[in-house]
C-alpha cells in the first residue's frame, strides 16, 4: 500500500470541498462565462444522412448584419481524431457529411437569435449518397462506403486474438453453451448540455473555455487543427455539469470557438443545445455479441469465445479503443484458460458513438453474466455458485496477460448474496417477482496513454506560501465524480490539514502540469498517486527542517492534525513551513505516476485492459415484472463494491448509487434510437431516464482490499458499480416471469413478447438469433503467460 | 422592448425585455444571476427551477413579461457562502451534489415544498422533486439532504 493513513483525514464522510459553492449557486460552469464584447456561435449540422457536400453558400448570412464570422469546412482542413488510429473528422465537413447532425458551418453573431437567423440564410448543396444505417448493412454494402474506399469498406477497426488453445478447451467440455446478445446503444445525458468559448487574451494568445474532461487532449488537438503551436493556447476546463464520458473526446464547437475568436477578434462562445447534445453523442455503441464458453461437470469453465460487433456510428472516436474493451474485460473477473476474441467495429451513418460509463464492458457484462446464469441452470447449478468455481484469486495473471493484484471479489459476493437473502428468495418468491445476482470489474485506468509517449500519466505540483497556505495543482478535470476532494484529502493526510483549508488549482494548462483526463477511472489511482508522491516529499522536507532546528533526530518528528509533533512539542503548520522555507528556500515539490511497465503485454491491443488494478463489483436485484402491461420496476438493489481503499466513503456511495441510476436507465428504459438515420427523439422527453420516483432503495457495501499500488490503498469507484446491475436486473427478471431476455433496454413490448412465446410452448425468449454474415481474419495467437492457468 | 417590475431575491428590478424573453434569460444574462442552470430549454430537465411567488416554475418557459410584479427567488437569494440556507448545507453534508448542476433547482424546490408542508414524509419529498433531473446522484442522497431538514429532524 502507498502510504498507511494515520489521521483519519482519509476514511472520513465528509462534504466535497466545493459544496457550499456548488449549494448557493457560485460554481461557474462554462455558460456562466461571460465577456463584454462576446459574440454568440451557432452550428450549422447536416440534414441529410450521408452526402457529398457540392457547395455552401454564406453570402447571404455573411451579409446580414450583426454577423462578425462565418466558417466552413475550408477554413480548418486538417482532419482530427482523438486516437492515433482515427484522424478522419473535420471541425466542419470538408467534402462529406456522414450523419445527421454532422456539423458543416459556423457562425458568430452578436445575439443568438442572429447567429439562428444566419443558419438559415445559408445555403448547402448535397448529393445524396446510399445511405447504411445498421450494421449488417455496414457489411453488406459495397457501394460509397462511409469513410474511404477499401475492400471491406464499412469496418472501422477488426480484431482477432486467442490466448490458449481454445479448441482443446471446446474438446474437453463437458456441456457447451452459446448465446447471442444485443444491447442498445444510448447517451450519456449529462445535464449540462457541451460548450466551449474562444478569447484572445491580451497578449495575443488563444484561451479555449471548455466543458471538457480533457482538458490535455482537447490542447493538442486544437494546435493540430488550429495550426498553431501549443504555447501559444491555453485551455481551461470549467467545472463540468456531468460527463459520463460525454465530454471525453474534441468536438467541432471547441475547435470552431477557437478559430471563431482568432478570426473576429472577439471573445465567442458556443453552448449546444440539448438536440445538439444527441448528434455530438459519443454514447454507448450498441453491441451484438455471440459468447461460447466449455464447462466440466462442475461447472468450471474450460474455454471461451466471444465474438462482438459493434456499431460506431460515422467516426471512429474512441472506438479502437470501446472495441478492444468488449473482449479484454471478461478474464478479470474468472480464470478462463482459454480465450477467443472476435470483434469488429462498424462505421453507419449515424452520431458516432465513444466512451461512457464503462467504456465498452457493460455490453459483454450483460452479455457474459446472463449467460453464466443459464449455463449454471444447464448445469443444475446456482447462479453462486458457478461463478464461485471460476472466480480470478488476487496477485495471479490472466490468459491474455492481465495482471490481477488486489481482488475483494469474494467478500463482495458473499456481502450482497447474504444480505440480500438471495439464495433463499431465489425461485421461492410469487410469480411477478424475482431476484438476480452479477458481478463484475473494471480498471483503475487504462495501462498505456492514447498517443503513445514515455512520460508520467499524471503529474502534481504542490506549492507552500508564507502562511502556510498550500496549494495543489493538478490537470484533473472534476466532471462531478469529486477528483478535485481527492486530491485536497490524499495532501491533507499526508500533511495534516484539512482538505477543505487546501486550495486546489486543476486543469488549466497554463497553471497545472498534465493529467491525462477524467477517464477510464484513472484519477485516483494516478492523479491520486502523484499526489500522494508529492505531499510525503514536502512532509519530508518539513520534517527534516524541524528535526534540524531542533537538533533532534528526524524519527522523532511527525505530521499531525495541522501541527508538527516534535517530541513533546507541537509547531503549529504554519510555522514549521515558515522553518522548511528558511532552511530549502521556496517549498515545491511535484509528485508523478506512471504505470508500472510489465502491464503492457507484447500483443497488440494490449493497450487497453491492463490497468494497474482493477475494482470489483457484486449485485443483486430485486424486481417486480407486471405480465399484463410488461413493465418491469426495481424494488431493491445490493450492491458491494471493492473500492480499494474508500478515500471518502460519502463520495464513494454517491458514485455507487450514481452507478445503479444510470445502469437501471439502460436496463429499463433508455435507448438511442432512429428511424433510418433519423433521431428517434433527440430530447429529454422523448429520451426516457429514470426519476427519483423510479429509483429503488440501494444498500451500497464498501469492500475495501487495500490495493498495494494504489494512494492508501484506493483503487476506483466511478465506473465498476455500474456493470453488474444491468445483468442482475435482467436475471431477476427471469426469476420473476421464467422468460430470457436477451436483448435491452428491457422495455414492456418484449417482456410481453417472451411471455407470448412461452405461452406458446416456446423458450420465452426475446433476443436475437442471428450474427451479419462476417468473417473474421484468423486470429492472432498470443501465448499465455507462463504463471497463467491454462487448459 | 416591454417594461417590467420584477422583485428578485428581495430588490425591485425595472428592466425593458423583448416580448419572447424568457424569464431565464433575464435571470441569468440581464440580471447575471447564473446559479439558475439550464438542461433543454425545453421544459423537460427542471434544472431552470425558480421560485416566483413561491412556487417551483421552470423559468425556461416563462416569459419575463407574464412575471410582472411576481416576487422571484433564485438560489442566490435564499443563502450565501457564509450564511447558507439549511438546505445548502445539508446537500453538502449528505454528498446530495456531485457535479453540482441540478443543484441550485433542486434546492430551491425542496424549499418550496418546505415552506409549504414543513414535515413532508419521503414520497412527498419525491413527488415534489420528481421535475427535477440529476444524471449524478440517483437521488437517495437528495432525499436524505431534504429529509435532513424537515422540522422533525432540525
Ligand atoms: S432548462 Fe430544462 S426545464 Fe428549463
Ligand atoms: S449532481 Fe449532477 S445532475 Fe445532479
Amino acid at each position: 500500500m502507498r502510504s498507511e493513513p494515520h489521521l483519519g483525514i482519509v476514511g472520513r464522510a465528509a462534504p466535497r470541498v466545493d459544496a457550499l459553492a456548488q449549494a448557493t449557486g457560485r460554481v461557474k460552469y462554462l455558460d456562466d462565462l461571460s465577456y463584454s464584447g462576446m459574440l454568440h456561435g451557432k452550428i450549422l449540422r447536416s440534414t441529410e444522412a450521408h452526402a457529398r457536400i457540392v457547395a455552401v453558400d454564406t453570402s447571404a448570412a455573411k451579409a446580414l448584419p450583426g454577423v462578425h464570422g462565418i466558417l466552413t469546412g475550408e477554413d480548418l482542413p486538417v482532419a482530427f481524431g482523438l486516437l492515433p488510429v482515427s484522424q478522419d473528422e473535420h471541425a466542419l465537413a470538408v467534402d462529406k457529411v456522414r450523419h445527421i447532425g454532422d456539423p458543416i458551418a459556423a457562425v458568430a453573431a452578436e445575439h443568438p437569435d442572429i447567429a439562428q437567423r444566419a443558419m438559415e440564410l445559408i445555403e448547402v448543396t448535397y448529393e445524396s449518397l446510399p445511405v447504411v444505417t445498421t450494421m449488417t448493412e455496414a457489411v453488406e454494402t459495397t457501394e460509397e462506403p462511409i469513410h474511404g474506399d477499401g475492400p471491406r469498406n464499412n469496418r472501422d477497426r477488426e480484431i482477432s486474438l486467442e490466448f490458449g488453445d481454445v479448441d482443446a478447451g471446446f474438446d474437453i467440455a463437458y456441456h457447451i453453451r452459446e448465446d447471442v446478445f444485443f444491447y442498445q446503444g444510448n447517451n450519456h445525458a449529462a445535464l449540462e448540455a457541451h460548450g466551449a468559448l474562444g478569447v484572445v487574451e491580451d497578449d495575443g494568445r488563444l484561451h479555449v473555455f471548455s466543458s471538457t474532461q480533457v482538458p490535455h487532449y482537447l490542447h493538442r488537438i486544437l494546435a493540430k487543427v488550429l495550426e498553431m503551436p501549443e504555447s501559444r493556447i491555453r485551455v481551461t476546463a470549467t467545472p463540468t455539469g456531468g460527463g459520463f464520458g460525454a465530454k471525453t473526446d474534441v468536438f467541432s464547437h471547441e475547435l470552431v470557438a477557437g478559430q471563431m475568436a482568432l478570426i473576429t477578434g472577439r471573445p465567442v462562445k458556443f453552448v449546444l443545445t440539448r438536440e445538439e447534445v444527441f448528434y455530438a453523442h459519443r454514447g454507448r455503441h450498441p453491441v451484438l455479441m455471440w459468447v461460447k464458453t466449455g464447462f466440466t461437470s462442475d461447472g468450471r469453465i474450460t474455454a471461451m469465445s466471444f465474438r462482438t460487433f459493434i456499431d460506431g456510428g460515422a467516426y471512429g472516436s474512441y472506438g479502437a479503443a470501446s472495441l478492444l474493451y468488449t473482449g479484454q474485460l471478461q478474464t478479470i473477473t474468472y480464470r478462463i484458460p482459454a480465450y477467443r476474441f472476435e470483434g469488429v467495429r462498424l462505421f453507419t451513418n449515424k452520431p458516432a458513438c465513444g466512451p461512457k460509463r464503462g467504456h465498452g464492458t457493460p455490453q459483454p457484462r450483460f452479455g457474459l453474466e446472463v449467460h453464466l446464469d443459464k449455463a449454471a441452470d444447464d448445469l443444475g447449478l446456482d447462479p453462486v455458485t458457478i461463478r464461485k468455481r471460476n472466480l480470478v484469486s488476487p496477485n495471479t495473471v490472466t490468459v491474455n496477460h492481465l495482471r490481477i493484484t488486489s481482488c475483494g471479489l469474494t467478500e463482495c459476493i458473499d456481502r450482497v448474496v447474504a444480505d440480500s437473502g438471495y439464495l433463499d428468495k431465489r425461485r421461492h418468491l410469487p410469480q411477478g417477482h424475482g431476484i438476480g445476482f452479477a458481478i463484475g470489474a473494471y480498471m483503475s485506468g487504462a495501462g498505456l496513454p492514447i498517443y503513445f509517449n514515455d512520460m508520467p500519466q499524471s503529474e502534481v505540483m504542490i506549492k507552500v506560501d508564507r502562511g502556510g497556505g498550500v496549494t495543489v495543482y493538478s490537470m484533473a478535470a472534476d466532471c462531478g465524480q469529486g477528483s478535485t476532494t481527492m486530491l485536497a484529502t490524499v495532501v491533507g493526510e499526508a500533511l495534516g490539514l484539512d482538505p477543505s483549508d487546501l486550495v486546489v488549482i486543476t486543469a488549466d494548462t497554463d497553471l497545472t502540469p498534465v493529467d491525462l483526463g477524467s477517464y477510464s477511472s484513472r484519477v485516483t489511482f494516478m492523479a491520486g498517486n502523484a499526489a500522494l508522491e508529492a505531499a510525503l516529499k514536502l512532509t519530508d522536507l518539513v520534517l527534516t527542517a524541524i528535526a534540524d532546528e531542533l537538533d533532534i533526530d528526524q524519527d522523532a518528528v511527525e505530521i499531525g492534525h495541522g501541527v508538527v509533533v516534535a517530541g513533546d512539542r507541537e509547531i503549529p503548520w504554519a510555522e514549521a513551513a515558515r522553518i522548511a522555507e528558511a532552511r530549502w528556500g521556496l517549498l515545491v515539490t511535484t509528485g508523478t505516476y506512471k504505470p508500472p511497465k510489465d502491464i503492457k503485454g507484447d500483443y497488440r491491443g494490449a493497450g487497453v485492459g491492463p490497468s494497474p488494478a482493477y475494482s470489483y463489483s457484486a449485485c443483486v436485484a430485486d424486481v417486480k415484472c407486471d405480465p399484463e402491461t410488461g413493465h418491469v420496476s426495481v424494488e431493491r438493489v445490493w450492491l458491494a463494491h471493492d473500492v480499494g481503499r474508500a478515500i471518502n466513503p460519502l463520495l464513494v456511495r454517491g458514485q455507487i448509487e450514481g452507478s445503479v441510476h444510470m445502469a437501471l436507465g439502460e436496463v429499463l428504459m433508455e435507448e438511442q434510437t432512429f428511424r433510418g438515420a433519423l433521431h428517434s427523439g433527440p430530447s429529454l422527453l422523448d429520451y426516457k431516464i429514470p426519476t427519483v420516483l423510479e429509483m429503488p432503495r440501494v444498500e451500497s457495501i464498501i469492500v475495501e482490499s487495500i490495493d498495494a499500488e494504489g494512494p492508501f490503498g484506493a483503487k476506483e469507484v466511478g465506473q465498476g458499480p455500474l456493470l453488474p446491475v444491468i445483468p442482475a436486473v435482467v436475471n431477476a427478471v427471469h426469476d420473476a416471469l421464467g422468460i430470457r431476455l436477451d436483448a435491452i433496454p428491457l422495455r414492456p413490448d418484449k417482456v410481453l413478447a417472451a411471455l407470448d412465446d412461452l405461452e406458446r410452448g416456446g423458450p420465452g425468449r426475446y433476443g436475437p438469433t442471428d450474427l451479419p454474415d462476417y468473417t473474421f481474419r484468423s486470429p492472432l495467437r498470443v501465448d499465455p503467460p507462463p504463471e497463467a492457468v491454462t487448459v | 422592448m416591454e417594461p417590467v417590475t420584477l422583485t428578485v431575491n428581495g430588490a425591485t428590478r425595472r428592466l425593458f425585455v423583448p416580448p419572447q424573453r424568457t424569464l431565464l434569460e433575464t435571470v441569468r444574462e440581464d440580471l447575471g444571476l447564473t446559479g439558475t442552470k439550464h438542461g433543454c430549454e425545453l421544459g423537460e430537465c427542471g434544472a431552470c427551477t425558480v421560485l416566483i411567488d413561491g412556487v417551483p416554475i421552470l423559468s425556461c418557459l416563462t416569459l419575463t413579461v407574464n412575471a410582472t410584479d411576481c416576487e422571484i427567488v433564485t438560489i442566490e437569494g435564499i443563502g450565501s457562502m457564509t450564511e447558507p440556507h439549511p438546505l445548502q448545507r445539508s446537500f453538502g453534508e449528505h454528498g446530495a451534489a456531485q457535479c453540482g448542476y441540478c443543484t441550485p433547482a433542486m434546492i430551491l424546490t425542496a424549499k418550496a415544498l418546505l415552506d409549504r408542508d414543513p414535515n413532508p414524509s419521503e414520497e412527498t419529498i419525491a413527488e415534489a422533486i420528481a421535475g427535477n433531473m440529476c444524471r449524478c446522484t440517483g437521488y437517495l442522497s437528495i432525499l436524505s439532504a431534504v429529509a435532513a431538514v424537515t422540522e422533525e429532524n432540525q
